[in-house]
């Protein structure tokens, strides 16, 4: 009795998550695999369509002959690369039609007439034409005729399913595209977005954890940045950055600042002069990565504020009775109590910004400096139209990704075993 | 001690004073009012003399009087003195005295002479500051995104900084950048796509992972532990990996281009947070309610729509909000999958518009006001809500 209980309790278990882990499978799991297929061919946008066999259907009357019409029938190969094999042809016709003079590839049968038209290679095309008369001297409707479709079927490759390999997209990706350029501007964006995130995280949770009027009010206004749509988000700034009629440029030439416009978004480089030493600042990355930190802090935000509100009181009473100073307070009792949280937030964050796709897209597209790593598998696979190194970069990006799990959970299980 | 705590209060406290003034004056400056010098040296100075005039006075004036007396001085000196200005700059400047004086009102005799008073006062007005800053820092761009989106091209050429928005020109002129994204760049179609396709997500995933979540969180079956810890690992993965071959596949079965290619990526992105999130709340739901109704012979249907879904609304509707922002926001797939304007949603629309450069930027800013707007009416009303969804799903982006 138990027994068959289990059973019915483990079947129900499977019928209920069944579709939802079939959807993500489907979606999520599957691609992944599939990116390293295609990543060892040789694709580019325009293999992916498969060719079709088409025929354009025009009806032509015979001048003087009301019972006869031509049927003009314009076939060709969809596709101007591939060769489509053993085609198939079937059209359907009203009752009392009978052709004349059928093409010897086609055969009438039952009011349908059935053609085999062979193998036909790239880019072919061919004028085919049948004749028709009805059989009791009626005339011809054309309209019934004109909105049949006719149907055609045929036998391809699909280039992505056939077994030729090659690792040419992986040299190229690893020796063609100044590859340590792109990791180290990814590394960029990513180590320092995700760091000056979290720093004015813990800034701003600092700020609202204590009492003042319209606390309510600026915990969402911080969130704002992160739950608007990041397309809007861009735009704006791009507005606001605008070297020619931008608002920033415009205030800081109005307060006489600056004496002419800067590119923030456009310039590779800008010479800064910190104590005498002159270095050269990527300033389209840098403001990138301002972008980032503004759109991205509120998250960590409301982490270490949920954190900082679970610190018991107690801590902070007990320090004030010893006269401990407020930051020494936040130094001794405050941030000991948030490093959990913060090593859980640099992972998170670090995996998301290191894939983020959209903010720097939208804000330079890559231009100037900016290309990461997710821009670049937009570039190869859909700019250059290059999907097979398109998809090689994505494993790429998927590599380093499990290597920095890995080395990240190692690291942190060795603090925690020192602790 | 006590007279370098006494400085050193004025000092950081008039820091503050300036800072709050000089936003004041950027945004006076964005209402096309010549203004091209902050003054900071005078206006520190002013606020050191406040500063020290207020602490040595201290409770011998009337705090009311005192307000008038300082914001008075200071108004004639800066509005009058340095340069003319309007009234309403003055009634402003007046304000943020009031607003400091306030604040400055806790720092007396006592709390300068207590230990640590310096590091009590950088602390205070550190977060003070902080507070004023973070505030113009994040809603100066959708403010700029606003009043952009009622100029016209003309005013914003003739001068860029002037951003005031002329009430007197009536209702049809102050919203014509709207009135044209609507009639000549359908936007009224976007809204309605983006709408089905955040709707339909929202749906899609609640009828996929609310039988899921409460199989993971209820019935024991081999595989339990591993589907729930791949369900986070899941949700770490990134989108941009996933999008080539999505695109090849969705090419050869005719999904791009249709709402429901569209629908099914975003459920399955949204999918696992939307289970982790509900088994969790199922979780804390009281056993015996069920155990009730296995006695009653209600089979897990009955169980599900007649006990788990109505005891679990506030988590239900949390989940909902949040899959629903995402799926609005969302960008990446839809710049892939649609490349036909007929089935653009609005995000995608607004980077279509934005691609042509002949595009004027207050139809752009009107577009991106229309996309932002619900989500931030929706993320204000239902705060509470949504703010245990972020935290609990630390949403992806």
């Amino acid at each position: 009795m138990n027994d068959t209980l289990a059973k019915t309790e483990k079947r129900t278990a499977y019928i209920l998550t069944l579709p939802a882990v079939f959807l993500v499978f489907a979606i999520v799991l599957f691609p992944i695999f599939a990116n390293v297929w295609i990543s060892f061919k040789e694709v580019e946008l325009k293999d992916i369509r498969i060719p079709e066999p088409r025929a354009k259907k025009i009806v032509k009357s015979i001048s003087g002959e009301t019972t006869k019409i031509k049927i003009l029938y314009k076939l060709r190969n969809s596709s101007l690369l591939q060769e489509i094999r053993d085609v198939t042809f079937q059209d359907k016709y009203p009752k009392n039609f009978q052709p004349k003079d059928l093409d010897k590839r086609c055969e009438f049968k039952k009011n349908k007439l059935n053609c085999k038209f062979g193998n036909w290679p790239a880019k072919y095309r061919e004028n085919f034409e049948v004749i028709f008369e009805t059989k009791d001297g009626s005339n011809v409707n054309k309209k019934e005729i004109k909105s049949i479709k006719p149907k055609l079927k045929g036998k391809s490759d699909n280039i992505l399913l056939n077994t030729k390999f090659t690792i040419k997209n992986f040299k190229k990706v690893l020796f063609e595209n100044e590859f340590i350029d792109l990791l180290l501007t990814t590394f960029y964006y990513t180590f320092f977005g995700t760091v000056g995130s979290i720093v004015f995280g813990i800034l701003t949770a600092q700020m609202v954890n204590q009492k003042f009027f319209g606390r309510t009010f600026m915990r969402s206004v911080l969130l704002f940045p992160y739950v608007a749509p990041v397309v809007a988000l861009a735009y704006t700034w791009e507005l606001l950055l605008d070297p020619n009629s931008g608002t920033l440029n415009s205030l800081l030439i109005n307060y006489q600042i600056i004496e002419t416009p800067i590119n923030l978004l456009g310039q590779k480089y800008i010479a800064v002069n910190i104590l005498g030493f002159d270095f050269k600042l990527r300033l389209a990355l840098t403001t990138v990565i301002i972008f980032e930190i503004w759109r991205y802090f509120p998250l960590a935000f409301l982490f270490i504020l949920a954190r900082l509100q679970a610190i018991p009181k107690e801590l902070y009473e007990a320090a004030d009775v010893d006269g401990a100073s407020p930051f020494q307070k936040f130094f001794k009792i405050t941030l000991p109590q948030i490093t959990a949280v913060i090593s859980i937030l640099f992972m998170i964050r670090f995996i998301w910004n290191f894939n983020k796709f959209e903010d720097v897209f939208l804000l330079t597209g890559g231009a100037s400096g900016t290309r990461t790593l997710p821009i670049n598998v937009y570039q190869q696979g859909f700019a250059i139209s290059d999907i097979g190194t398109g998809s090689a970069v994505s494993i790429v990006i998927v590599i380093l990704l499990l290597l920095f799990m890995f080395f990240y959970f190692k690291l942190l299980g060795k603090r925690v075993d020192e602790n | 001690m006590k007279t370098k705590n006494i400085i050193i209060f004025s000092i950081i406290s008039s820091f503050f004073l300036v800072s709050l003034i000089s936003i004041w004056k950027i945004l006076v400056t964005l209402q096309g009012i010549k203004l091209e010098n902050f003054n900071f040296q005078i206006i520190f100075l002013l606020g050191f003399l406040v500063s020290l005039a207020h602490v040595i006075i201290g409770n011998k004036l009337n705090i009311i009087l005192k307000l008038i007396i300082f914001s008075l001085i200071f108004i004639f000196i800066d509005g009058y003195l340095i340069q003319s200005m309007p009234i309403w700059y003055n009634i402003g400047v007046f304000l943020i005295l009031y607003f400091f004086i306030n604040k400055i009102k806790k720092f007396n005799n006592k709390i300068l002479e207590e230990e640590h008073s310096t590091q009590i006062i950088i602390f205070d007005f550190l977060t003070l500051f902080g507070i004023v800053l973070f505030s113009f820092v994040i809603l100066f761009p959708f403010y700029m995104m606003v009043v952009t989106s009622f100029k016209t091209q003309i005013a914003l050429l003739v001068n860029p900084l002037d951003f005031s928005i002329n009430f007197a020109q009536g209702f049809k002129d102050l919203f014509k950048s709207y009135f044209v994204i609507f009639k000549s760049y359908k936007f009224g179609k976007y809204i309605l796509t983006s709408t089905i396709v955040s709707l339909g997500t929202v749906f899609i995933t609640l009828v996929f992972a609310i039988p899921a979540a409460y199989a993971i969180a209820r019935l024991n079956f081999f595989g339990k532990t591993f589907l729930s810890t791949s369900i986070l690992i899941i949700y770490m993965f990134p989108a941009i990996v996933l999008v080539i071959p999505l695109y090849t596949v969705f090419s050869q079965l005719g999904l791009r281009n249709s709402i429901e290619g569209l629908l099914i990526v975003y459920t399955a992105t949204t999918l696992p947070v939307a289970i982790y999130m509900l088994q969790g709340y199922f979780k804390s739901i009281p056993k015996e309610l069920e155990e009730a109704a296995i006695l009653d012979k209600l089979s897990w249907f009955g169980i599900i729509t007649k006990i788990i879904i109505p005891l679990s609304i506030p988590a239900i509707s949390s989940v909902a909000l949040y899959v629903f922002m995402i799926a609005w926001n969302e960008f990446l797939f839809s710049l892939m999958f649609l490349d036909n304007p007929n089935s653009f949603t609005l995000s995608r629309a607004i980077q279509y518009l934005s691609g042509d450069a002949e595009t004027p930027r207050q139809y752009l800013m009107a577009g991106s006001v229309i996309v932002t707007l619900p989500v931030l009416f929706i993320f204000v009303y239902f705060e509470k809500y949504l703010v245990s969804g972020l935290t609990a799903g630390s949403v992806k982006g």
